[in-house]
């Protein structure tokens, strides 16, 4: 199943990922991005894919678990 | 689903990197190869201004695409080869090695490059688009003197930003009066001009540049006031023109940039898209042609553009609202949607100080909400490009954004943050 990862220290909150999949991520008071959740389908999969890949900074993964 | 299809990126920056990946995520599972002029690994462009100037970042942490990556996701990589000529009705990518690809979707990805300085003393002037321009004015900005740059848009500024950061004395030079006025409205461009001010970086704002002699070391930039600036290192960040002479004789229509219809299909030739700072589309939403400069915009029409490949029966029209970023100083700028199509615009929080908390809102006659201008405030932004995207009025916007501001009160810093850009 896959897992979403983030790396925190590395964020910005420039939150192109919020914008491209908001149901997932998020973003808190500081600018650092929020997981809604880890766990997600691999339906879901290509369109969060493309989320993650919108990070200006690389910070987020998806990894198969 | 794809069959034994071929797709040919050409342009190995950010929005052909991601629109090979894209047509993977995608679904598509024909061949997919990605051509780039430069030797180099596909490498992000944002840090050239910030990290990789200032020396604080290497090389490998912008590359976008390695080759085990590229192998992984079935990418085909031939960088270090310019594309040369396209061939519409051979349906071929000419490359000028004398090899030549067949396609059976192209997608134009050359992006932009910097507008060359129409100053050119022996030595010493530099523009920065390229990891090479970006190494070779880092290799400058080690070497004592002062810096003048011209061209107080993003780019300057960040340079300036990165310059002053490094210990070097910088001018920033520009002939409007608030240069980024241009984007966020000459009230609130004033801010930003303050901003060098505050970080100990001139600006001579309001004068043009009338002529640069001299060589690297020993400059002198003649100011259309009469005056004269010393300088080491001259860089000029005055734009970009879209890199799209290589399809001079394609017969495809170029009007800075390349004409595509709403789904970024070249216009007459639906087996070409173009995507990021190459494309002129058109935009369903603002019924206007439009070329956008943006790192975000690249990504998104990529992905875009990838999807329409992959699925010519469900073609999708590529709309999106503008997002951008810019960092200087001890700001994070974030922008989005249209602030300079608006007439007028409310402040919520601070803009002065030290890393201050703002979000600036624009609006019309008609009460809606068209742009949004946050500054070191990425909650905000998120909530005002929802917004923006939503189509939501001016005044429940303010609301909401006042409302967080009181939710959430702004943490100062303690200390003034002088780093190199970011």
């Amino acid at each position: 199943m896959p897992v979403l990862k983030a790396d925190f220290a590395a964020c910005q909150g420039y939150a192109n990922c919020v914008d491209a999949a908001p149901t997932v991520y998020d973003i808190d008071d500081d600018g650092v991005v929020v997981l809604l959740r880890e766990r997600i389908s691999e339906e879901e999969r290509p369109h969060i894919e493309e989320a993650a890949r919108s990070c200006p900074v690389s910070a987020l993964t998806i990894e198969d678990e | 689903m794809s069959g034994g299809r071929t797709v040919v990126v050409v342009g190995s920056s950010i929005g052909g990197v991601r629109t090979a990946q894209a047509l993977r995520s995608e679904g598509f599972d024909g061949r997919v190869v990605l051509v780039g002029e430069e030797a180099e690994l596909p490498y992000d462009k944002p840090p050239l201004s910030k990290q990789f100037l200032s020396g604080q970042w290497d090389a490998d942490r912008t590359v976008l695409l390695t080759p085990e990556a590229a192998e992984r996701e079935g990418i085909e990589l031939r960088i270090g080869v310019p594309a040369t000529r396209l061939d519409v009705a051979a349906k071929e990518v000419h490359l000028a090695d004398g090899t030549s690809l067949a396609y059976d979707s192209a997608v134009i990805a050359t992006g932009a490059s910097a507008r060359p300085s129409p100053w050119r003393p022996e030595s010493g002037v530099h523009v920065v688009r390229t990891m090479a321009d970006s190494r070779a004015l880092h290799e400058d900005l080690r070497r004592e003197g002062p810096v003048v740059v011209v061209g107080g848009g993003f780019i300057g500024a960040e340079v300036a930003a990165t310059a002053s950061g490094l210990g070097r004395e910088v001018t920033v030079v520009d002939p409007m009066p608030t240069p980024i006025g241009r984007v966020v409205g000459p009230e609130i461009g004033q801010y930003f001009t303050e901003l060098h001010h505050r970080h100990g970086v001139a600006t001579r704002f309001g004068v043009g540049v009338e002529g640069i002699e001299g060589s690297a070391g020993d400059l002198r930039v003649r100011l259309t006031d009469g005056t004269e600036l010393a300088a080491a290192t001259v860089v000029v960040g005055i734009g970009a023109v879209p890199n799209d002479g290589w399809l001079a004789d394609s017969g495809l229509p170029i009007e800075n940039g390349v004409m595509c219809d709403e789904y970024s299909r070249a216009l007459d030739a639906p087996d070409v898209y173009a995507i990021g700072d190459v494309a002129r589309w058109f935009h369903p939403g603002h019924r206007e042609y439009l070329r956008v400069e943006h790192w975000t915009n690249a990504v998104e029409q990529g992905v875009c553009a990838a999807h329409n490949i992959a699925h010519p029966d469900d073609l999708r029209s590529y709309r999106p609202v503008e997002y951008v970023w810019s960092d200087q100083y001890d700001w994070k700028v974030q922008i989005v949607g249209r602030p300079t199509r608006g007439t007028r615009h409310e402040l919520v929080g601070e803009l002065t100080g030290v890393k201050p908390r703002a979000a600036v809102l624009y609006t019309d006659e008609d009460g809606h909400l068209l742009g949004v201008v946050t500054v070191n405030w990425p909650k905000a932004l998120v909530q005002c490009r929802r917004m923006v995207t939503e189509q939501a009025s001016f005044d429940e916007a303010l609301g909401k954004v006042k409302e967080l501001a009181a939710a959430a009160p702004p943490r100062r810093a303690a200390s003034t943050d002088t780093g190199g850009g970011r």
